[in-house]
């Protein structure tokens, strides 16, 4: 890459010829204030927070979007700047709801931070806006847009990078607004649940559907067994909550904790994923042998499920009908488990960790009831299991490392790299090889499907077969990957979708982080964690092992596909017909 | 053809005149001439706009070329019968100047003997809906010279020769635009029109894409081949049925005849032709948001660079001028540059279209050439100011502009004078005010506009707007306090400084050119809570003169609030009503009585309880004996 | 459309239909009739449609018809004046439609030999 020379605030700094004002100054270590940008969407100039002076320019600019050249002369804190940043912040803020000490994000919210920065201590433009009922109708989503300030970054994440579109801008002037079409609530339109757009919110305005206060009931109430299951992207990353440098792996103090709010037994979603591989390393090869529907497409993304559902139902047929960890863990629970320590399906409070939002909605699927109940009864975020921690005063940072209890809560390096993208497809390959050519693999990582590329490909002699393989993370890359795919001919045999960009590491329900290569140090924790582990591949667990010799027979059996594995069915897209008679009332009262 | 008709009746069909109703006269001419039978000899042509707005239906009679006014259908018998019959012109329907003279020839009326038409050149001459009566006016002449006589560059060249810059609003000099545009180099590239004119009370690029569609048609085919474009967008706004209907027709016509398509006049240059349409934001008169809605998004602006002429539709080079900029180009290209670069004045060159509205006497469409002075259209052109009254002040550029106060009234109109006096060219609205005009209520009407056609996308657009609109709003109520007008300033100053857009950059401007010439009645309605031109109903109050006022109650009937309430002598003295009450009580004390001249005594004063007076004026109105008072 | 010269001969063309409007600009000759009430009993509105069909039987564009309500006194109507270039104007009285061929034929006889 070229390089430029240019000026900011004085000094001469080198950048790379493309790049912006903002990244320059940044990479130099001066900081220039944002909202509107956000490293997983990108730049778009909307809030003019981060206005810069440029010489010989005729107003300010926005730095996030400013070229740099050779040359140029950048001021970044000049009068000029700072009057006008703070006049903008000032704007801003003068309709924004003053409930900061009861909002979700007190504390953690980027206006609060940006207006406190920018030394804001008077209102001079305070104005009403009309107040709008927060929208409650997802399971997974809850958005109050009293407190949106447009900065348009869940648009974005929706509709260019999760290729969805389930939000956008509506109206003009002061009646703009972020909305799903006609002002539906998100939970009636093709919202996938992936909650993508609650980690860019830099507000209150997009949040989880918070279930603490259901699970905390489920705590005090003694007639329940409570147990919880944590999945592998959760202690990647939990850390972060309590001020820990991304890359920090919590996992004993995760398990600790749990055990300090008082669940009864806390399990691993790695036991489950293992056993998810058992299923799906089976269908995958009677779909092989058989001539069955392929590319095999993994499961374990319930935003990805409600996507194909949605948007490209001709490939419903090729989707894995084996349950996501989440699920088979939940059915495992109340019937297995359930019967080894003697209890009720119903007197069970199964409690799920999840990195995701869409585990909300997946839980509360109808075909989730394979224990005759709700499998899963509550699914708790990452940041929401967080909120717990803090309440119940647990000194997090310093806690001592505690085991997952048995006999759920055994599993392998494989069921570990579930969290990230490639994870699922890597571990699958691990024991499908050794079923296939009955030998054992020398290398165990095959960094081939590693990495953060939208969409890879690799290719595995196994014996005399070759199997195709795909990774794509991220909806918008699915949609594209999918959209050169036809169901009946493709030259891939297994492919593995994740919803998120970057896979559940980067999972709606994660801390929110505004660092750039977050997604690498948290997926350094689980490859980390998985080399540590004695066992490394699904078909090795012994607790998984266990379960199939005392319960289930095995992979495929009837047992098996009652309680792990389910169907998918299409489903509308939003309202055409709605759109259709709006248009005709639109146009009768023109 | 082969019919010689021996006369044509030109009448107007802009969009100005079907509202006044020419259909119907069109009509109504049409089965009289048949009835006459003269429908052999006289043709009657719907022309695009000619205009003199204010004065139609209008309609042209030619060979002579008689310019009739407000046109009835029942005028219809007397035009053919006596005119077209007998060669009586009707001259009841003739113009009157204003010293009551009356003028028979439409070159001779001063509103159109003062203007010099390019652009307009067509408008209401010809039939837009037929081609040969644009090529008889020198139609694709320009075209065929630049694909058969000249190389991209000398097009360009000659462009940029011209002088002509954007008719738009910003002034960008137009053979640099099409240059950097040529040099591009992504593929395909693309040529638009922005056909989405929103300012209020402009509508010189409807009238001609209603009048002359074939101009815009032929200059983007040249464009297109100046930048090496094969594909033309016109982006045109829903509310020009009119305009989108005859261009539909025109691009049609010209695929027809082989003027748009493959292979045009056996060169090998293809050139196609679109058009779409805007659903009405004026946002989507900003470039990068037109472009947006042309790809099918939501009409929202993004932050240049990069330019469209490196990326634009689709991420392709695209170029993108206005409507009135295009019109230029043919005769541009037939005159030669020195032609055009003859007219106008140093730094702005050729003529530009004007959309005269307001306390105006004439209002409609001119024409007149760069650095024709405001005075001279305001006074030569538009006839001078309604019912006599005093010029106040002139707003150019609509809601991006700003005003221009009598003391300027010789400034000769061209983009950088304007921009100097705090106001802008903008595409051309001109909005005369008079002395009965606010001039805070009238920065609020814009800002208004603005505040509701924010994209809602930067914040200093769209809260910034507001906020300086609570601020005005609170002032013309009379809540406003001190430090007000230096808050607008700084809000002004910064959302110009800050916005993304045009839009927002300009929006401030109406407020900020205010103040600067009419600091003095933002501070009378701030410190004195009074409206100076009586305009903000807040803080105007109306009150009974008691020494003129005879009792007869006509007000008290009228008031549709029954504000007006009898009372007694005694009362109306203790109560002191306002300052005529304080003036009476003077004269009463020098008198050493109350006077009540000329009332009836068996009656009660009357006065007006201020309380629940909503300021209608109905009363002021009715009062025969003007003994009510606004003040 | 192929041509420069196509688009000549069709503007040509065009403009022929447009010389009322003085589009085109060259009028070889103006005919004015008198249609005051004198004129119109005396047959005025026939010499008017004959002088267009002469026309039109010559394919002769570049010429107006118009009329006027003047009553030429002393003059015997119908009364037709022809102004041709140079503002020359010829009157002829006491029209009758067989006699509008000489006019026409008179009036236009320099313009058509420069036609030919």
């Amino acid at each position: 890459m070229a390089k430029v020379k240019l000026t900011i605030d004085g000094r001469e700094i080198e950048a790379e010829q493309g790049s912006t004002v903002l990244e320059a100054a940044r990479q130099a270590g001066i900081d220039i204030p944002t909202l509107c940008y956000h490293p997983a969407v990108g730049p778009s100039g909307a809030c003019r927070v981060c206005v810069v002076e440029v010489e010989r320019a005729k107003t300010l600019v926005a730095s996030c979007v400013y070229p740099v050249a050779e040359g140029l002369v950048v001021k970044t804190n000049s009068a000029r700047v700072r009057n006008a940043r703070k006049t903008v912040v000032e704007l801003l803020i003068s309709t924004h709801p003053q409930d900061c000490l009861c909002c979700d994000r007190n504390g953690r919210c980027e206006l609060q931070a940006l207006a406190n920065r920018l030394g804001i201590r008077t209102e001079r433009f305070r104005a009403q806006k009309p107040q709008r009922e927060p929208d409650a109708s997802s399971v997974s989503i809850y958005r109050d847009q009293n407190k949106c300030v447009l900065c348009g970054r869940c648009v974005t994440m929706c509709r260019d990078i999760q290729g969805v579109g389930a939000i956008s801008f509506a109206y003009r002037g002061q009646r703009t607004l972020i909305s799903p079409s006609f002002e539906h609530g998100v939970g009636e339109v093709e919202c996938v649940n992936c909650g993508q757009c609650t980690k860019v919110c830099p507000v209150g305005a997009i949040v989880e559907k918070d279930e603490t206060g259901a699970v905390w009931d489920a705590l005090d109430n003694p007639g329940l067994t409570v147990v919880v299951q944590v999945a592998p992207a959760v202690r990647a990353a939990l850390g972060e909550e309590f001020g820990m440098a991304p890359g920090t792996s919590v996992t004993g103090k995760l398990v600790r904790a749990l055990h300090m709010l008082g669940f009864d037994a806390v399990f691993d979603t790695q036991f489950s994923a293992d056993l998810t591989i058992m299923e799906e390393g089976h269908e995958f090869l009677s779909r092989l042998k058989s001539g069955g529907k392929l590319p095999l497409l993994t499961s374990c993304s319930p935003g990805w499920i409600k996507y194909c559902e949605t948007f490209h139902p001709e490939f419903l047929d090729n989707i894995s009908t084996c349950k996501s960890p989440q699920q088979m863990m939940g059915a495992v629970i109340k019937s297995y488990y359930a019967k080894a320590k003697g209890l009720k399906p119903e007197n069970i409070f199964s409690v799920s960790v999840m990195p995701c939002t869409a585990k909300k909605y997946e839980a509360r699927r109808p075909e989730m009831r394979a224990s005759g109940v709700q499998d899963v009864d509550a699914v708790l975020t990452t940041r929401e299991l967080a909120k717990m921690i803090r309440m119940a005063g647990i000194d997090f940072a310093n806690l001592e490392d505690d085991d997952f209890d048995s006999p759920l809560g055994e599993s392998s390096g494989a069921g570990t790299i579930f969290g990230v993208t490639g994870g699922v497809m890597e571990a699958a390959l691990r024991s499908v090889y050794e079923i296939v050519t009955k030998k054992p693999l020398a290398d165990l990582e095959f960094t081939q499907v590693r990495g953060f590329e939208g969409v890879r490909e690799a290719e595995i002699a196994m014996g005399s077969t070759r199997v195709k393989v795909a990774i794509v993370h991220g909806l918008g890359n699915a949609g594209r990957f999918l959209a050169g795919l036809r169901p009946g001919d493709s030259p891939y045999h297994f492919v593995e979708v994740m919803a998120c960009p970057g896979g559940c590491i980067m999972g709606g329900g994660q801390p929110l982080s505004l660092e750039q290569d977050v997604a690498e140090k948290r997926a350094s924790v689980l490859y980390q964690e998985d080399r540590n582990k004695a066992v490394r591949k699904s078909h090795e667990n012994i607790a998984v092992r266990r379960l199939y010799d005392e319960f289930l027979g095995k992979p495929g059996s009837e047992l098996a596909h009652k309680l792990l594995h389910t169907t998918y069915g299409e489903r509308a897209r939003a309202r055409v017909e709605e759109a259709r008679r709006q248009a005709v009332i639109g146009a009768a009262g023109a | 053809m082969g019919v010689l008709y021996r006369a044509h009746v030109l009448v107007c069909g802009g969009a100005g005149c079907v509202s006044s109703g020419c259909r119907a006269v069109q009509e109504a001419l049409k089965s009289e001439l048949a009835k006459q039978g003269l429908d052999k000899e006289i043709k009657v042509v719907e022309t695009g706009c000619m205009g003199s707005c204010d004065l139609g239906p209008v309609m042209v009679v030619y060979p002579e070329g008689v310019f009739y006014r407000k046109v009835r259908p029942e005028d219809a018998r007397d035009i053919v019968q006596e005119h077209l019959l007998k060669g009586r012109p009707v001259e009841r329907l003739l113009y009157h100047t204003s010293q009551r003279e009356i003028i028979q020839q439409m070159e001779d009326i001063d509103f159109f003997a003062k203007q010099r038409k390019v652009v307009l050149r067509n408008c209401g001459i010809i039939d837009p809906e037929d081609i040969t009566e644009y090529i008889a006016r020198d139609g694709y002449e320009a075209l065929a010279r630049v694909l058969t006589e000249m190389t991209p560059e000398e097009v360009i060249d000659v462009v940029k020769k011209s002088g002509l810059r954007g008719r738009g609003g910003a002034g960008f000099p137009t053979g640099l635009k099409w240059e950097f545009c040529a040099k591009a180099t992504g593929r395909p590239k693309y040529v638009v029109c922005n056909a989405d004119e929103g300012d209020p009370g402009a509508f010189m690029d409807r009238s001609v894409l209603e009048g002359d569609p074939h101009s815009v048609i032929e200059a983007m085919a040249i464009a297109g081949r100046a930048i090496g474009s094969n594909q033309g967008f016109v982006y045109v706004r829903a509310e020009y049925p009119l305009a989108i209907q005859r261009l539909k027709h025109a691009i049609a016509q010209a695929y027809d005849y082989g003027l748009l398509g493959k292979d045009i006049f056996g060169t090998g240059f293809d050139f196609d032709l679109e058009i779409r349409v805007g659903a009405g934001a004026f946002v989507c008169g900003e470039e990068t948001a037109l472009l947006a809605s042309i790809e099918g998004k939501r009409g929202m602006p993004r932050p240049r660079p990069p330019f469209p002429a490196n990326e634009g539709l689709w991420g392709k080079p695209t170029l993108i001028n206005n409507v009135e900029t295009y019109a230029n180009i043919p005769p541009i290209i037939l005159n030669g540059w020195e032609w055009f670069a003859g007219i106008g004045t140093e730094k702005s060159k050729g003529t530009k279209v004007f959309a005269l509205a307001g306390k105006i006497a004439n209002t409609g469409l001119v024409e007149v050439p760069m650095g024709t002075t405001l005075r001279e259209i305001v006074y030569d052109i538009g006839g001078g100011i309604l019912g006599g009254k005093k010029f106040k002040a002139a707003q150019t550029g609509g809601p991006s502009g700003g005003c221009i106060p009598a003391e300027h009234l010789d400034t000769p109109m061209e983009y950088d004078t304007l921009v100097k006096l705090g106001a802008m060219m903008g595409s051309g609205g001109l909005i005369v005010m008079d002395e009965g005009t606010c001039m805070v209520d009238i920065a609020k009407f814009f800002l208004q506009f603005t505040q509701d056609e924010s994209c809602g996308k930067c914040i200093p657009c769209r809260e910034g707007t507001r906020a300086m609109l609570d601020i005005l709003t609170r002032i013309t109520e009379g809540r406003g306090r001190e430090g007000d007008i230096e808050l607008l300033e700084h809000l002004g100053t910064t959302i110009k400084d800050t916005a993304l857009c045009g839009l927002g950059q300009t929006a401030p401007n109406p407020v900020l050119s205010t103040i600067r010439y009419f600091r003095h009645e933002y501070e009378a309605h701030i410190r004195e809570k009074r409206c100076p031109a009586g305009v903000c109903a807040a803080l105007v109050h109306y009150e009974i003169l008691q020494d003129k006022c005879k009792r007869c109650g006509l007000c008290r009937r009228s008031c549709p609030v029954d504000a007006i309430e009898e009372t007694t002598e005694a009362e109306l003295v203790a109560a002191g009503v306002g300052a005529a009450g304080a003036d009476m009580q003077a004269a009463g004390a020098s008198q050493g009585a109350i006077s009540q001249p000329a009332s009836s005594p068996k009656r009660k004063p009357l006065f007006i309880n201020q309380e629940r007076c909503i300021k209608c004026g109905v009363c002021m109105r009715e009062c025969r004996f003007q003994a009510i008072n606004r003040c | 459309m192929r041509s420069l010269a196509e688009l000549e001969q069709l503007k040509r063309h065009a403009q022929k239909e447009l010389g009322v409007r003085g589009i085109g600009g060259y009028c070889r000759a103006t005919f004015i009739v008198h249609m005051g009430t004198d004129g119109i009993a005396a047959g005025a509105r026939e010499v008017l449609l004959a002088i267009l069909d002469e026309l039109k039987r010559l394919g002769i564009h570049d010429c107006r018809v118009t009329q006027t309500d003047v009553t030429g006194f002393g003059m015997k109507p119908p009364v037709v004046d022809v102004v041709t270039p140079g503002h020359r104007v010829e009157t002829y009285t006491g029209v009758s439609p067989e006699g509008v061929r000489k006019i026409v034929a008179e009036s236009l006889v320099e313009s058509r030999v420069a036609a030919v």
